[in-house]
């Protein structure tokens, strides 16, 4: 029987736990604020002999990306963990994880790009990773960050995906806050992520198979990519039946995306990661003042739910998009650039504004969730829809 | 050879490619002409040559032929000219000279080579 506990923790001490108890066999790792308990807690676990992974340090992300492809490559299960810059060194790995097919699990903590220097939370790292390749999920809680990575193991080692996946949550808010969370039983998620059998094991050596091959002028490049896209489509109903596997054995509710008073809303906001918390809230309030105010939080950006998105939305009078990254230069951030374009072929869009919202950890304030909402109850109200971008709370 | 019928391969689709450009078999890259790259080729000359397989070890290749124990030449598909072997061909102190030394492709050879 599955059994639970129910636990005090972080973010990341959460996502350590669920790391262990997928037991990789390699993690290639690099520390970075604000993911770094999560490499510390996994080499304790190395250290006490709890997991009997062969733990790698290595002298950058760089690395830890190029070492987790050669371990995956060789035929094992590997996770890591990165944040912000240590990501953005990753990039041209990200991409060849992905095209490689290669099944990595990687945790990263939200965390602001420089310059200037920053810490604190943000998406603009794990946006700038959107287009390689990866499956990626965000965690509104230090749960969701636990239950995202266990099921990331099962997602990213499904037959029809084999695809890297990063499972996210938001760094210092969800990865250092202590939390209240449910931890489930070494066994039963030992059983639910099951072995990996790798079908292209550089270390079987019965079978010698080569990694990393050449595609070039006139080779099959184009078509590569189109079976990578295949996967990554598919891994949409995957994603969604491991999800309700899950739930069904630790009885929380887990989709690509979660609704609050989306039922009847006329004004929502569609947010990802932990300021969904916020929205929530004051909804919640907006609600006992007679205001049909509704949250619609993304927890699966790739692959991305437009269709469900569409769903969820096609009553709504106004909605916000709230983004806590940029894509400078374009019309908004990219949840609302891709909301956007999700509704299009509605055949009565909603009005929908951008909001960029807490970049470098800036506070995400009830009050501004409060504001949001005042502007959407007037352009539900008749108003006119601005299309200018507002940094939310920015001076 | 390849256990893959190749005759079709501009005609396949993108799901019939293994996942990942992996390649699956062992061996087949003796299916591919890679000697055309090739813009200086290896030249042994048979009586400097004492033998030694040197050539035969570093190839990276594996054109370099051998029958008997004896280096007869090369796998002129395969030597991509890299040059390796004739840097590693000891000097003869006999000839004073090493046996291998590369020359530029499409240059007339000397008799027996």
């Amino acid at each position: 029987m599955p059994e639970q506990t129910t636990v005090a923790s972080t973010g990341n001490i959460l996502v350590a736990e669920a790391m262990r108890q997928a037991n990789p066999d390699v993690i290639p790792a690099y520390p970075i604020t604000p993911q770094t308990t999560v490499v510390e807690e996994l080499a304790k676990y190395v250290a006490q002999g709890r997991i009997h992974a062969e733990y790698v340090n290595v002298e950058s992300e760089h690395s830890a990306m190029s070492a987790a492809i050669g371990a995956s490559a060789a035929g094992a299960r590997v996770a890591t963990a990165t944040s912000s810059q240590g990501l953005a060194l990753m990039w041209e790995e990200l991409h060849i994880a992905a095209g490689m097919r290669l099944p990595i699990v990687m945790f990263n903590a939200n965390r602001a790009l420089s310059a200037p220097i920053n810490i604190h939370c943000d998406h603009s790292d794990i946006m700038g990773a959107r287009d390689t390749g990866w499956i990626i999920l965000f965690a509104e809680t230090a749960q969701e960050a636990y239950d995202n990575t266990v099921i990331s193991f099962r997602i990213a080692e499904h037959p029809d995906v084999l695809l890297p996946v990063m499972t996210t949550a938001d760094g210092f808010i969800t990865t250092h806050s202590i939390d209240r969370a449910e931890v489930m039983d070494d066994a039963t998620v030992a059983e639910f992520i099951g072995d990996y059998e790798p079908e292209f094991a550089l270390l079987d050596e019965g079978s010698p198979v080569s990694h990393g091959t050449f595609a070039g002028l006139g080779g099959p490049f184009f078509e590569f990519k189109r079976s990578q896209r295949n996967a990554i489509d598919r891994s949409m109903p995957v994603i969604k039946q491991i999800a309700a596997e899950w739930s069904a054995i630790c009885g929380r509710p887990f989709g690509m995306t979660e609704g609050w008073g989306m039922e009847d809303a006329e004004v929502a906001i569609v947010v990802i990661g932990s300021t969904a918390g916020n929205a929530r809230h004051v909804a919640r309030e907006l609600r006992e003042q007679g205001v049909k105010a509704g949250v619609l939080k993304v927890r699966c950006f790739r692959p991305f739910p437009a269709a469900e998105i569409a769903e969820a939305l096609k009553g709504v009078k106004a909605v916000a998009v709230l983004d806590r990254s940029e894509s400078f230069g374009a019309e908004g951030g990219p949840l609302y650039l891709e909301t956007r374009s999700a509704l299009y072929d509605l055949d009565a869009r909603p009005a929908v504004v951008n909001y960029i919202y807490g970049l470098g950890g800036s506070d995400v304030t009830l009050d501004l969730m409060r504001r949001v909402y005042g502007d959407l109850s007037d352009i539900a109200g008749g108003g006119a829809a601005s299309s200018e971008l507002v940094y939310l709370g920015a001076r | 050879m390849s256990k893959w019928d190749l005759s079709k391969l501009n005609e396949w689709k993108a799901e019939q490619f293994p996942r990942g450009a992996v390649i699956p078999e062992a061996g087949n890259s003796n299916d591919y002409v890679t000697g055309g790259w090739r813009s200086e080729r290896p030249y042994r000359d048979p009586e400097v040559c004492t033998q030694c397989l040197i050539c035969w070890i570093v190839c990276p290749d594996t054109a370099v032929l051998v029958e008997d124990e004896k280096m007869v030449g090369y796998d002129w598909d395969h030597c991509k000219g890299c040059g390796v072997c004739a840097n590693e061909c000891p000097v003869n102190p006999k000839f004073g000279k090493s046996a291998i030394s590369m020359v530029p492709e499409g240059c007339e050879l000397k008799e027996g080579e």
